[in-house]
């Protein structure tokens, strides 16, 4: 399992095309991917899950990858955020 | 049975074609108890593969239609179709409830709307919502064995018949296959009849009945300039109308001679005709048409189309092409009109219980001046490559006007100390719509350099009638005296201190409202791109010092709008 957090700094949180983004990123890894914030978990290849934590700007969220995967996705997930400006 | 119904003719020509309903099917449904739930998950997986596929379908000829930007929301949309805590949450609910997928399908969606709708201080997310109401609804359809009819799934000569057609159902409509719509409701100013006239589709609205009357497959007859639908036609209507069809045609083939020739009319006396545009890609019919420039560039379509606030890059862009498309005919540029009926999702504004009278325009653009000044840079930049003019909507005061125009000045002095390249020649102009405005338009020439009018926020806070509103609309009275008086006010202002005047509101276009204000000496006409040949072949009939007589009638004697109308008319049938 592995494991990373990171502190949003987007101006609108996680949402439209970062969320999109996130989630196509995701989904490109066979590991299962979840996304954590506020004491919830959801699927981060759902983008209806994503959308629905409401992540605003200030937040800390956990992502963890579980399966063979796991380690290229945590980092392709972080370089998601750099580019998308929503995590430094 | 021939039928005809009575509409209000929104955009010229005539076309014959079979119906095709633009109406939502009928998606109740009971819940049921189901004892089968792997038939019922794989009725549900069935449903949601043929929407995917008709989601494809409509995404790409969103993309060729509308392009790539708006063609996105149908990409989100089969996201949610893929998406595995949606279809998922609704398989599973069939399982534990034991209950028919429409239900299960109904619970997981309004339990996802409802999260999204209560994220009130996201406007983006409470427009996701839409999204998956739009989702739900094309499963829902195919669950239920109904067709759920989409502008891009059509593959024949068309007819569209709908109760309303927004703008984006326009846009999407494809020319090859839909020769005209009817509609319900809606006006001759609505943005799907604007469109309509751009698109160059015959349009009749407003027949209140048409979606009742009509049935799919049917033919229909429509003739946009009258104003009528005719359901199926005798042979001898057919004819008829082939014949009034073909005069049309003759008609604008006729006008098409003129594309190369400037304004003049009959005493030889030259004015300008511009076209009014949303887009750069509007640029082509500018040109095609024989527009002597643009009268009116409608900055918010670059804010609307996008989902947060466009870049000064991407702004500098937008300009350069329009400015640089016209080769040094003037291009007068409007700063964001937004408020009113026209929202930003990344924008919120404040709920108003009068919208139209409340924060739009010119009053957020000097509230939140960080908005206006990166659109006054991007402009200014653009100002280097064309003839660039700016006009400021919704002025009321002229300490509005003064605000706007040093900050104005301000962001150009920032520009040309760091070196860029500004033109010196950008005319500063004003829309004239507040009737407060109008009135003191003699104090507002002195300092403006230009005034252009828009007519129909003119009428609708002179007449304080709200202009979508149709129980009102017998106020929409663009030649009663009372306006006409603000119009020739405002010309008259203009001219004592050597500035001009220009309209950009649909009366510009209009055949009894040009006469009357040839007579009054305006000099800019601004119109749809499809008009511009049509009043040029106008104006070249008519004789300004005819008019000047025509003009003042019109002022001092006539009482009513219809007055008026008829003073025109006897006058072009004389």
């Amino acid at each position: 399992m592995e494991k990373k957090e990171f502190h949003i700094i987007a101006e609108t949180g996680i949402h439209a095309r970062p969320a999109t983004m996130l989630v196509q990123t995701a989904s490109k890894f066979s590991s299962d991917i979840n996304i954590d914030f506020n004491g919830k978990s959801v699927n981060l290849k759902s983008i209806m899950g994503v959308m629905s934590l409401g992540v605003g700007q200030g937040s800390d969220v956990t992502i963890s990858a579980d399966g063979d995967d796991a380690a290229d996705a945590v980092a392709a997930i972080a370089e998601t955020m750099t580019k998308e400006g929503l995590a430094e | 049975m021939v039928k005809t119904i009575k509409g209000i003719a929104a955009s010229d020509g005539i076309a014959t074609a079979e119906a095709y309903l633009l109406v939502q099917p009928d998606l109740s449904f009971d819940k049921k108890s189901i004892s089968d739930a792997d038939a019922e998950i794989s009725r549900l997986q069935d449903a949601i593969s043929t929407s995917d596929d008709e989601l494809t379908k409509i995404r790409d000829t969103a993309k060729e239609s509308l392009g790539e930007e708006e063609a996105q929301v149908f990409d989100a949309h089969k996201m949610i179709l893929a998406d595995p805590e949606f279809t998922g949450a609704v398989e599973q609910q069939i399982k534990d409830q034991s209950v028919n997928a429409e239900q299960a399908l109904s619970d997981v969606s309004n339990n996802f709307i409802s999260i999204f709708e209560g994220m009130t201080d996201n406007a983006y997310m409470q427009e996701r919502a839409a999204d998956v109401r739009d989702v739900t609804k094309r499963v829902m359809a195919h669950l239920l064995g109904v067709a759920l009819p989409n502008p891009a799934l059509i593959d024949h000569e068309v007819i569209i018949v709908a109760h309303d057609l927004t703008p984006s159902d326009t846009a999407q409509l494809n020319k090859k296959y839909v020769k005209g719509f009817v509609t319900d409701i809606g006006g001759r100013t609505a943005h799907s009849a604007i469109m309509a006239r751009s698109l160059e589709l015959p349009a009749v609205v407003g027949t209140d009945t048409i979606t009742k009357d009509a049935s799919e497959g049917q033919t229909i007859i429509i003739d946009g300039l009258n104003g009528a639908a005719i359901l199926d036609p005798s042979d001898e209507d057919i004819k008829h109308y082939q014949k009034l069809a073909k005069d049309f045609a003759d008609q604008k083939a006729e006008w098409e001679k003129l594309k190369n020739e400037a304004t003049v009319t009959a005493d030889g006396k030259h004015f300008d005709i511009a076209a009014n545009i949303g887009t750069p890609d509007d640029l082509q019919g500018v040109v095609d048409n024989g527009a002597e420039g643009i009268g009116l560039y409608r900055t918010e379509f670059l804010y609307m189309q996008s989902e947060e606030l466009p870049s000064e890059d991407d702004q500098f862009e937008a300009y350069k092409k329009v400015v640089e498309g016209m080769n040094g005919k003037p291009v007068v540029v409007r700063t964001m009109d937004i408020g009113g009926d026209k929202h930003l999702p990344y924008l919120p504004l404040p709920e108003e219980m009068n919208p139209f009278l409340g924060y739009r325009a010119i009053r957020i653009s000097l509230d939140r001046q960080e908005i206006f000044r990166t659109q006054l840079r991007a402009l200014l930049r653009a100002s280097a490559f064309g003839k660039l003019r700016i006009m400021f909507p919704m002025i009321g005061t002229v300490q509005e006007f003064r605000d706007a125009k040093k900050i104005f000045e301000e962001e150009k002095a920032k520009l040309v100390e760091k070196g860029v390249k500004v033109s010196d020649e950008i005319q500063l102009g004003m829309m004239m719509e507040v009737p407060a405005a109008a009135i003191l338009a003699d104090q507002f020439a002195k300092e403006v350099d230009f005034f252009s009018i828009g007519t129909n926020d003119l009428i609708q806070y002179t007449m304080a009638a709200d202009r979508g509103n149709e129980h009102v609309s017998y106020l929409y009275q663009p030649y009663n005296p009372s306006i006409l008086r603000l119009v020739k006010h405002v010309i008259e202002s203009a001219h004592k201190e050597g500035k001009w005047a220009g309209m950009c509101g649909e009366a510009a276009g209009d055949n009894i409202m040009v006469p009357l204000l040839l007579g009054m000496g305006l000099d800019e006409y601004s119109m749809s791109a499809t008009s511009v040949l049509r009043v040029r072949s106008l104006m070249k009939k008519l004789s300004t010092a005819d008019l000047k007589e025509l003009a003042e009638r019109a002022v001092t004697e006539s009482v009513t709008n219809e007055d008026n109308k008829k003073l025109v008319e006897s006058y072009i049938n004389k």
